[in-house]
């Protein structure tokens, strides 16, 4: 099988000022399909210059990039925007969902932009309410996003990354604006979908929202110090029960 | 991406801002409105003469005798009564292109009839001269050539000089007396209202050209000589021949002067329609420089909407939008904005001169060329204007435009 993700000896530096900042040093890395990975590291790390690059939204000073077997590093704009659309489905932080725009409308975006599955109108609807379906949440498909509460709203915008139907999808800390229930909550919906065969690579600086993926990476100064197997990894259905439990033996809730 | 999608997305973000829209709106709407009733405006001032130089007849040249100066004081054209009736016959003769000749003498007179009478223009015509003039009698019949011939006592008159000789009698078969002399009315001409130059033209009387010289003024040469020729391309052509011609004969040296003028009908019309040539230049820039400044309004308000919609076009670009989906979103957005001002703008600028045309009289024509023109125009300004805030959007950084707060 090969790699979904092979990046060989990337750099990247950016010239700013007078010093340039070397962000990210002579890093390899290899993902197989299927996987779940966190990418984790102190502020500074490297590890959103890391998920840029592989997101295709910048490219790397020097070093190869291949992502599905094709080298992506020596791209164009346009091209790479091509690839984001057919490849990479992102989830951002602060959800980034357009305002004033229907949950299903945001998840039909990418498709509007995917000039070779062009689809007729019905078709596009019918295929963002699949992917709204898939994370449970098919009948808010026309609330805006100021009537979503945060999990709701990472919900649409998972449901956007899975529109064009990518391999990969990208996480730059999806849970950080999000509490603990709800976090976990959106780990299961990431945990149903890789058990489908998606791969997934999250960005995250907490420790226990790592231990719902596959395979850590800890990064610092730009350099990966460690890359392991996550040996009891967390189930979010299992997580959410035992806190529901608590919950009740403090009657937070009925 | 679709077009009409893209359509669709640029009219519910305008629909976002109404205020905001309606005002950027307002500059196109105006500078559209402006263009179309100055344009009505012009060109029904322009229509309005044209017609009147239509009035003059078809390919019409008019050729006047020079004027006469006699101790520093120059008489009018026609003074020096240096055409004559040899003049017309060589024109008609020897001058190609020429289909009908009328020699033409003029003078204020008296006219009476029973206890009535009149200051009018007495005109001594050949017997085609309605013809070369286009104007047809309401009554009766024109004099014959042998009328001319003969220099017969016949006139025809013209709606003014009936009325006031005659009332609403018909004066077909009646007796007026001009110097004394009498003459029967055989025509009565159709009313042609006011000439160019605001004279009434049915204040006139006609009589055989041959009469005129013999019985009323006692002249041998002519004021003019009224040409038609017979296509209006060889007018300029037929102006230059009767020129040649008339130096000829009138032995006139190389280094001297005309003593006669040659005018065509385009000559005429171009003179009369110089003015609101002038006027609609004048006009029509000033409504184009309003239309501009409506498209800097618009390139102000998209620059404002690019900035404030970076973090959109963030998030649309790393969904995969390209430069040029982002490109066509905004242009479309401010080409939408322009042409939505110019088809409101139109709607006003017809209705503006409508109420014009109604309220102060002015004659006003609205052309669908100015309507389409106008609509042009404000395409262009949302293209021309809307197309450097729309690169702007265009080459953003994806990284960049989504870290925007």
């Amino acid at each position: 099988m090969n790699p979904v993700i092979k990046i060989e000896k990337v750099n990247k530096i950016y010239h700013t000022g007078e010093v340039d900042v070397h962000a990210v040093r002579d890093v390899s890395l290899e993902i197989m399909p299927g996987e779940f990975v966190a990418i984790m590291g102190s502020s500074g790390s490297g590890k959103s210059t890391m998920m840029n690059m592989l997101g295709c939204l910048d490219r790397p000073t020097d070093g190869r990039y291949l992502l599905d077997g094709v080298d992506v590093s020596g791209l164009n704009r346009d091209a790479l925007a091509e690839i984001r659309n057919q490849k990479i489905g992102f989830v951002f932080q602060g959800f980034n969902l357009l305002s004033r725009t229907s949950a299903l409308e945001n998840v039909e975006l990418p498709m509007l932009y995917n000039a070779r599955g062009a689809m007729s109108a019905p078709e596009q609807h019918a295929a963002a309410m699949d992917a709204l379906t898939i994370v449970g949440l098919a009948q808010r498909s026309g609330h805006h996003p100021n009537q979503l509460s945060g999990g709701q709203q990472q919900r649409v915008a998972i449901a956007r990354a899975l529109a064009n139907k990518p391999s990969l999808i990208l996480a730059d800390e999806p849970t950080g604006n999000l509490d603990t229930q709800t976090s976990i909550e959106i780990m299961g919906v990431f945990q149903g979908l890789n058990d489908k065969g998606i791969t997934i690579v999250m960005v995250t600086h907490e420790l226990d929202i790592a231990s719902f993926t596959k395979r850590n990476i800890i990064m610092r100064d730009g350099q990966i110090i460690t890359d392991k197997l996550v040996d009891n990894r967390l189930i979010a259905t299992e997580e959410l029960e035992k806190l529901r439990a608590a919950q009740r033996s403090v009657k937070l809730s009925a | 991406m679709r077009i009409f999608a893209t359509f669709r997305m640029a009219v519910r973000a305008l629909r976002r801002n109404k205020l905001r829209t309606m005002l950027t709106m307002l500059g196109i709407v105006i500078g559209v409105c402006a263009v179309i009733s100055t344009f009505s405006l012009v060109n029904g001032a322009k229509s309005s003469v044209e017609a009147q130089i239509a009035s003059l007849g078809q390919n019409v040249v008019l050729i006047f005798s020079g004027s006469l100066s006699r101790g520093g004081v120059h008489s009018g054209w026609g003074g020096a009564g240096t055409l004559t009736i040899e003049d017309a016959t060589a024109i008609q003769k020897e001058v190609s292109g020429i289909v009908s000749v009328s020699p033409e003498l003029r003078s204020g007179s008296q006219v009476s009839a029973g206890n009535q009478n009149w200051s009018t223009t007495v005109l001594g015509e050949g017997d085609e001269y309605l013809e070369i003039r286009q104007w047809p009698l309401s009554d009766g019949a024109m004099f014959t050539p042998q009328d001319v011939r003969g220099a017969n006592k016949v006139a025809i008159i013209g709606l003014t000089v009936s009325k006031q000789l005659y009332g609403d009698a018909s004066p077909i078969g009646q007796v007026i007396r001009v110097k004394n002399v009498p003459f029967i009315i055989t025509g009565l001409l159709v009313p042609k209202g006011l000439s160019v130059s605001g004279s009434d033209q049915d204040d006139v009387m006609i009589v055989p050209y041959t009469s005129a010289m013999k019985r009323l003024f006692g002249s041998t040469t002519l004021r003019g000589i009224t040409a038609q020729a017979s296509d209006p391309k060889v007018l300029s052509d037929v102006q230059h021949q009767i020129t040649d011609l008339l130096r000829q004969r009138h032995h006139i040296q190389p280094n001297r002067d005309d003593d006669f003028t040659v005018r065509t009908q385009e000559e005429i019309a171009e003179a009369a329609t110089a003015t609101s040539k002038i006027m609609a230049l004048l006009l029509g820039g000033t409504s184009l420089v309003s239309l501009i400044v409506g498209g800097i309004g618009i390139m102000n308000i998209m620059l404002v909407s690019v900035t404030e919609r970076t973090r959109e076009i963030g998030i649309r670009m790393a969904v995969g939008a390209k430069g040029k989906d982002i490109l066509l979103q905004f242009l479309i957005e401010a080409v939408t904005l322009s042409l939505l001002g110019g088809i409101i703008g139109s709607a006003l600028g017809v209705m503006a001169s409508k109420f014009v045309a109604a309220k102060m009289n002015l004659p006003t024509l609205t052309s669908v060329s100015s309507i389409l023109f106008a609509f042009g125009v404000s395409f262009f300004v949302g293209i021309f204007f809307g197309f450097y805030p729309a690169r702007k959007a265009a080459q953003l950084d994806p990284i960049d435009a989504l870290r925007y707060e």
